[in-house]
């Protein structure tokens, strides 16, 4: 069964339905599979994530996203989330006054109660969470600072990925991770996400750059442009979408 | 000795003085209702008080008789009519309660259960008619006998009259008098019971003291008075509440809180308060109209205010610091959330009378539902206060549309050498804040919590470590259902 089923997905803002965003999404990821996503900008890129989320403000018009089987707008956004659906944001949210740490316990115990278990040990948590940190090269004593108050925008973009990998969702949707972060970071972050792939996990990256995809390399590469998928092809398309723009696809989308 | 002596020719003073037709009834469990010079009597002669305590209650009731109720506070309830109340009623008799945990509201015990509070305890909070002896007897036993050891007392207010009358009628009313304000003034003349600490020159009171140690003592009742005194270069840490919601069948509350600090002495007043706060509408709620005052007295003397407040229908309370001595510092830290139909007005005083004298006020208010919260600060520079600072910051945080929040800063400065500063914020919790909490998979509820502890943090970190861990679980329960 496909992980991840979205079939003539059609999106638009709560506040303003007659204009479409997303005007027939079809796509569909399979376990194990990492699929990238390009666009220009105001392609409904971001849109698509938010209508995989749960995202308050937009709904989908018409069309279904089937997730593991299930049919993801019956679901609300924290039962998406326990279920397995992450998404690393494009502008990670402040919530100030609130430890990261505290936030990351908080986020794996509500999990854990869902599936009737008991709170995490205090000290496993420290171990995972230190291990991770490490890994991802942030610092542990930014873990004690409140949720992405002051943390710079490559942090915050690590900090996305420390989350993902504490989560252990199975599908990943990821909103210009690479976005703010320098080349260092990159590999970095990357290599957290490569740590990631597994045969049960399912991947969306979201991305401007084809220079992400030389470390994090996807199976599947569409181009989205004006709400629809232009073209479907693998990794080599991101190679001439770097070469040639979007030019050519924009054209198409407006015809 | 004498002062048990003194007791007893007082009782025979005032038995011999019944010339109204109820007072005979000295067995009775409880007055009449209203309130006159009779009842007064009636409550002293109860308690065996010695004349000079009847005496100082009468004079604060024929003082309350020439007062009016306030109204400028911004809270909303009908008239109270202070002759359709009882104004003393013995602890209600097994017969009365109810006989198990089976037969309390299972909304209560639901709230108690969230908050982790241990079965007995659960009985106790809610009236439950127990033989059982709880184990936190035998424990405040301990506590107390240690304490008394160090020289630290902490008893009923009732008993400390007449175990420590000297120091009771040097310090009770110093710090709010009898004719201070309409409630003060009532709770003055009606005072059931309340605590009374005075820690000795120079002692470290090294355990909190806490009105849970004499839970057992507890039928403080309406009008409850507490005194602390800390004598100098002394400390101690007083902690007041619970954070279980409270029933009781008195409506109005309207407690006074004295604190006095000498020379290089502190004291450390933390509350956590949830009565209840009514239904839906706010029917049946209490309302909580309290004075609490502290004096600095002493050179480098130091008062601490912490509260959480989550409960009551209506709140009406401005725990405040008199700056009497150099270098002496007043610090508020308050949490008030409303919800429901709940209506706050908080706020506190600080006033700076002498040199260098510092405060420093952060306030958190919440508001959710249709409630309505208003911060009301006072600080008055006087002219003596060379070099004073004040600094006050005040965040609102609002939880949906139909909530209100007010702020309303008095400031007098009558010295060109203070400062004071002030900063006010008011804000929401926005659907991007919520929408990245239910990302996680936190619930919407938990994410409301989350959250408002974050904006609290500040105040709730003031607060002892048991105390702060409970008051955070009960920030969330008290948010349940503002939101969705
Ligand atoms: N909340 C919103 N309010 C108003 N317009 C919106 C909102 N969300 C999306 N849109 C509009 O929908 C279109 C798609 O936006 P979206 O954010 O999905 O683009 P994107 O492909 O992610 O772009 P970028 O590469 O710049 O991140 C844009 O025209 C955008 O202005
Ligand atoms: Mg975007």
């Amino acid at each position: 069964m496909a992980l991840l089923e979205i079939k003539d997905l059609h999106a638009s803002l709560e506040d303003d339905t007659s204009k479409a965003i997303l005007k027939g999404i079809n796509l569909t990821i399979n376990p194990g599979e990492v699929h990238a996503i390009m666009g220009p900008n105001g392609a409904g890129k971001s849109t698509l994530s938010s209508v995989i989320a749960g995202r308050p403000g937009y709904v989908a018009t018409s069309g279904s996203i089937l997730y593991d089987g299930a049919d993801l707008m019956d679901m609300e956004p924290d039962e998406r989330a326990r279920a397995g659906v992450f998404l690393a944001f494009q502008y990670p949210v402040e919530i100030p006054g609130v430890a990261m740490a505290t936030f990351l316990k908080t986020a794996l115990n509500a999990r854990r109660k869902a599936r009737g278990e008991p709170d995490i040990e205090a000290l496993d948590f420290l171990k995972a969470m230190k291990a991770n940190a490490k890994r991802l090269g942030v610092a542990e004593d930014m873990l004690k600072r409140p949720v992405n108050v002051g943390f710079s925008g490559g942090e915050k973009k690590r900090v996305e990925i420390l989350q993902m990998a504490m989560m252990e969702p199975r599908m990943c949707v990821l909103d210009e991770t690479d976005s703010g972060l320098d080349i260092d970071a990159l590999k970095i972050v990357a290599d957290g996400v490569n740590a990631l792939r597994s045969p049960e996990r399912g991947m969306l990256i979201i991305t401007h750059y084809q220079r992400l995809l030389n470390y994090i390399v996807p199976d599947v590469v569409h181009v989205l442009a004006g709400g629809r998928i232009v073209k479907t092809g693998d990794k080599t398309l991101a190679e001439t979408l770097e070469a040639e723009g979007y030019a050519a696809f924009t054209d198409a989308a407006a015809a | 000795m004498a002062a048990t002596q003194d007791t007893m020719d007082r009782i025979a003073e005032v038995s011999g003085a019944y010339k109204y037709g109820f007072v005979t009834d000295i067995d009775s469990d409880k007055a009449p209702k209203g309130l006159n010079e009779d009842i007064i009597r009636f409550i002293s002669a109860k308690k065996a008080e010695p004349a000079w305590m009847l005496e100082w209650r009468l004079k604060a009731y024929r003082h309350w008789l020439t007062m009016t109720e306030p109204s400028w506070q911004k809270v909303d309830y009908p008239p109270i009519d202070y002759q359709d109340a009882y104004y003393y009623a013995a602890p209600k008799g097994k017969d009365d309660a109810p006989k198990s945990l089976d037969e309390v509201d299972p909304e209560l015990l639901r709230t108690y259960e969230k908050l982790g509070i241990p079965l007995k305890e659960q009985e106790m909070l809610a009236g439950v008619a127990v033989d059982a002896v709880f184990d936190s007897v035998s424990v405040a036993t301990t506590y107390k006998k240690k304490l008394e050891e160090m020289g630290v007392i902490f008893c009923p207010i009732s008993e400390a009259v007449h175990r420590f009358p000297e120091l009771v009628q040097k310090y009770l009313g110093s710090v709010v008098p009898y004719s201070d304000n309409f409630f003060a003034t009532l709770n003055s003349a009606v005072f059931t019971d309340g605590s009374f600490v005075y820690v000795p020159k120079g002692l470290r009171c090294p355990m909190e003291l806490s009105t849970y140690f004499r839970i057992n003592e507890r039928n403080t009742g309406q009008f409850e008075r507490t005194l602390i005194v800390a004598d100098e270069g002394s400390y101690v840490s007083y902690l007041e509440g619970c954070t279980a919601p409270q029933r009781d069948e008195n409506q109005l509350h309207a407690a006074v809180v004295e604190l006095v600090t000498l020379d290089d002495a502190e004291i450390k007043y933390s509350t956590v308060q949830n009565w209840y706060p009514g239904d839906e509408t706010g029917k049946g709620g209490i309302y909580n109209f309290v004075t609490k005052r502290g004096a600095c007295r002493g050179r480098n003397s130091k008062i601490m205010w912490t509260q959480v407040e989550t409960g009551s229908a209506i709140t009406w309370k401005y725990p405040s610091c008199i700056l009497q001595g150099d270098n002496s510092s007043g610090e508020f830290y308050s949490v008030a959330i409303t919800n429901g139909a709940q209506q706050a007005d908080t706020g506190t005083k600080m006033i700076h009378i002498g040199k260098n004298t510092r405060s420093r006020i952060i306030s958190k208010g919440i508001s959710a539902g249709r409630a309505d919260q208003t911060y009301r600060g006072l600080v008055r520079m006087m002219p003596k206060a060379e070099g004073a600072r004040n600094f006050t910051q005040c965040d609102s945080l609002l939880i949906g549309d139909r909530c209100g929040a007010h702020t309303v800063p008095y400031i007098e400065n009558r010295n060109p050498s203070a400062q004071v500063e002030h900063e006010a914020t008011t804000s929401r919790i926005s659907d991007e804040q919520l929408f990245y909490c239910l990302q996680r998979g936190i619930s919407e509820e938990d994410a409301v919590a989350l959250i408002v502890n974050g904006f609290c943090k500040e105040v709730l970190q003031t607060l002892p470590m048991e105390f702060a861990v409970e008051a955070q679980k009960l920030v969330g329960i008290s948010l349940e259902g503002s939101v969705g």
